[in-house]
């Protein structure tokens, strides 16, 4: 598998404030590619980098082969791209959208297709004006397929959209992993780059703090499986000395960490001879969510989203 | 230079217009209600002193400068005194807007007092039947007073200063309405590009919408080319508006020929290029307009728009000559009043350097996409 982008020693300043420091990451021709982090890590300049719509202070960048800012034009007739808050002309349909943008790429794609494919089927013919938030994303979506684009930059793709249509998105993308292109992916929902991605980077203050695939990821920095109890810190004494393992106590809560399976039959028979009682039990893994949260700190309101999985 | 794709975009530019009911009234409303009103206040013939252009070749004599005195005391003519050459006086009352002039000989003093005959030529404009029927009125009432204050000599008192009938001004005839055409036509060949496209440029920006386009096969030039297709083809609808609502309303007289087409495509060449530029070096849409302001408004005045720019202090004059809407205006006046090919030409090709230069200086400015 060849890489569709390649980053090495990526710098990007502005005067004193090194905005993105030092970066390198390889996304595999074909696979998706989440890319996360609070705000202001620096994610958005990385992606305008890439996209060639912004020029960087040092490093090599290439995508697809090209240099994004000196081949930007090159380079555009092969990529799409959907920023946050897409805008577009207020007076303008969707399918007079695509139309437009075919003619511009001289691309022949069906316009009421494109539109079906991003659940906007039914609003072909509304002015942007009229479309709500999520619609406008979806429109900025569908545009950013009419060329047929090899490799495909989602910035926050289903931000401020339903739970339904998030879904529909989320299967517009992986219909775009079948059909063999690559999706860089910028988003705040981290269950979504867990769903989606074959590789996830997670960026901080302009650095590269942790990359690999979710499961990679969550094994070297997430903490081991748990057994979870609801009982009262007295058991989680008793625990603590006689399992000699680092068992957690939290309020009501007491957490103790697997180190194989056979692990839990030996914590089970303990439990049953402290005598002490207990309401029930749970295993629990840690997410990515977990491991983005333990390793980024804690962070604003709002910079960090996750959904409840339904 | 892909012309599908500038075709793409104008069709996307034409329905947004289209689509824009404050747009669609000023394209097509507005330049009537233009006409009407500018020719409704200036056109009124009747009412108040008519302008008279005074050539006074007896040197400001005492007789000559009472005689004017007098006229302007009528308060049925304003005295403005000029100094056109006497051979082309005539046609120079056309081009300046007078519909009244006046020429007073060499010798008026001594032939009034020697009681000698003398003779003032009086220009009238028959299209302006009442400013002339007022103008000769007043003059040939004070001509009258000062007759019988002459000295009547051996019995007889004969006229001495005589007013013949009075002489047609210059080859054609011309009245307000006819200048006001061309100027009003400028007046929307800046206007409407240059507001509109100072705007464009600093909230499509804010919005993100040239980032996106950059993101397209679309150059800037392709854009910015598609924006004056646009804004000639609505030149040329403003322009016929305006023409046909001065001749029916007014009954303009003025002359329509393909002379008159470069100038609708040249002029708003410049000024979407100009307003492009405008918009360019603003960083917010507040300072767009004020900028779009500081250029726009001393053009709109200073150009010969509503009034002939010779008539304007010289000061002025000046400054019009440096302003390019002024070479648009001149040059329309040229071709549909004067048939004045020669500085028509020169108007035109002022105005077609200037239009490369501001194309070519926005085209280098205008950033689609953030550099830092």
């Amino acid at each position: 598998m060849s890489a569709a982008i390649e980053v090495r020693g990526l710098v990007k300043t502005y005067g004193p404030l090194a905005a993105v420091d030092h970066i390198e990451f390889t996304v595999e021709s074909g696979s998706v590619y989440a890319f996360l982090g609070p705000n202001g890590a620096g994610k958005t300049t990385t992606t305008e980098i890439l996209e060639g719509l912004r020029r960087r202070t040092e490093g090599e960048v290439r995508v697809l082969g090209l240099d994004p800012w000196k081949q930007g034009y090159a380079l555009h007739q092969r990529i799409g791209v959907i920023p946050q808050d897409f805008r577009f002309f207020e007076k303008i349909t969707p399918k007079e959208g695509i139309e437009y943008y075919a003619s511009l790429f001289g691309t022949h794609p069906d316009p009421q297709e494109l539109l079906q494919r991003v659940d906007l089927g039914d609003k072909s013919n509304s002015r942007f004006d009229t479309l709500s938030g999520g619609q406008k994303q979806k429109l900025g979506l569908a545009l950013a397929l009419t060329n047929n684009p090899e490799v495909c930059f989602l910035d926050e793709p289903t931000t401020g959209l339903d739970p339904q249509a998030r879904r529909s998105i989320w299967e517009v993308i992986r219909t775009l992993r079948r059909e063999g292109r690559t999706v860089f992916l910028t988003t705040h929902y981290l269950e979504e780059a867990e769903l989606l991605a074959d590789q996830v980077g997670i960026i901080h203050h302009g650095k590269i703090i942790a990359s690999g695939t979710p499961g990679e990821i969550i094994r070297a920095h997430g903490r081991a499986e748990r057994l979870v109890f609801e009982a009262p810190a007295a058991l989680g004494s008793y625990l603590r000395s006689n399992l000699g393992t680092a068992v957690e106590i939290h309020d009501g809560r007491v957490e103790v960490p697997l180190e194989s399976n056979r692990d839990a039959l030996r914590v089970l028979s303990a439990v049953e001879s402290s005598g002490i009682a207990w309401q029930g039990f749970t295993t629990k893994r840690d997410t990515l969510e977990d491991v983005f949260v333990r390793m980024v700190g804690p962070m604003d309101e709002g910079a960090l989203k996750s959904e409840t999985p339904a | 230079m892909n012309p599908r794709r500038i075709f793409a975009d104008l069709k996307v530019v034409v329905r947004s217009y289209l689509r824009n009911p404050v747009a669609l009234f000023f394209s097509l409303i507005f330049p009537i209600i233009l006409i009407a009103l500018f020719g409704t206040i200036f056109s009124a013939g009747g009412s108040g002193a008519v302008p008279l252009a005074v050539e006074n070749l007896d040197h400001n004599s005492p007789t000559s400068v009472a005689f004017l005195a007098a006229l302007n005391n009528t308060s049925l003519v304003k005295v403005t005194l000029v100094n056109y050459p006497v051979a082309s006086f005539s046609s120079q009352l056309g081009d300046n807007g007078y519909s009244v002039g006046l020429l007073i000989p060499a010798g008026f003093q001594a032939n009034y007092t020697n009681r000698t005959p003398v003779d003032l030529t009086l220009f009238t404009n028959p299209e302006n039947g009442a400013a002339a029927g007022q103008a000769e009125g007043a003059v040939s009432g004070i001509a009258n007073g000062f007759n019988l204050r002459a000295v009547c000599g051996g019995g007889s008192c004969a006229p001495v200063i005589q007013v013949p009938p009075s002489k047609n001004i210059g080859s054609q005839v011309y009245t307000y309405i006819d200048y006001l055409i061309p100027g009003l036509i400028g007046f929307s060949i800046l206007t409407s590009p240059m507001f509109s496209m100072v705007d464009i440029a600093s909230s499509y920006r804010k919005e993100g919408i040239f980032r996106e386009l950059s993101l397209t096969p679309l150059t800037k030039s392709e854009w910015l080319l598609s924006r004056i297709s646009w804004y000639v083809v609505l030149t040329f609808i403003t322009a016929a508006i305006m023409i046909g609502a001065g001749v029916g309303l007014f009954g303009a007289h003025v002359e329509i020929t393909l002379g008159l087409v470069p100038y609708l495509i040249v002029g708003p060449f410049l000024f979407v290029a100009l307003g492009m530029l405008a918009g360019t070096v603003a960083r917010t849409p507040e300072s767009a307009a004020l900028i779009g302001n500081i250029i726009t408004f001393p053009m709109m005045f200073l150009s010969g728009t509503f009034f002939a720019v010779s008539m304007f202090p010289s000061g002025l004059q000046v400054v019009a000559h440096v302003l390019p809407l002024y070479y648009v205006i001149d040059g329309m006046d040229q071709v549909m009043l004067f048939s004045n090919t020669t500085r028509a030409l020169f108007d035109v090709g002022v105005v077609a350097i200037l239009a490369v230069i501001v194309f070519a200086l926005a085209v280098r400015f205008f950033q689609w996409r953030d550099v830092e």
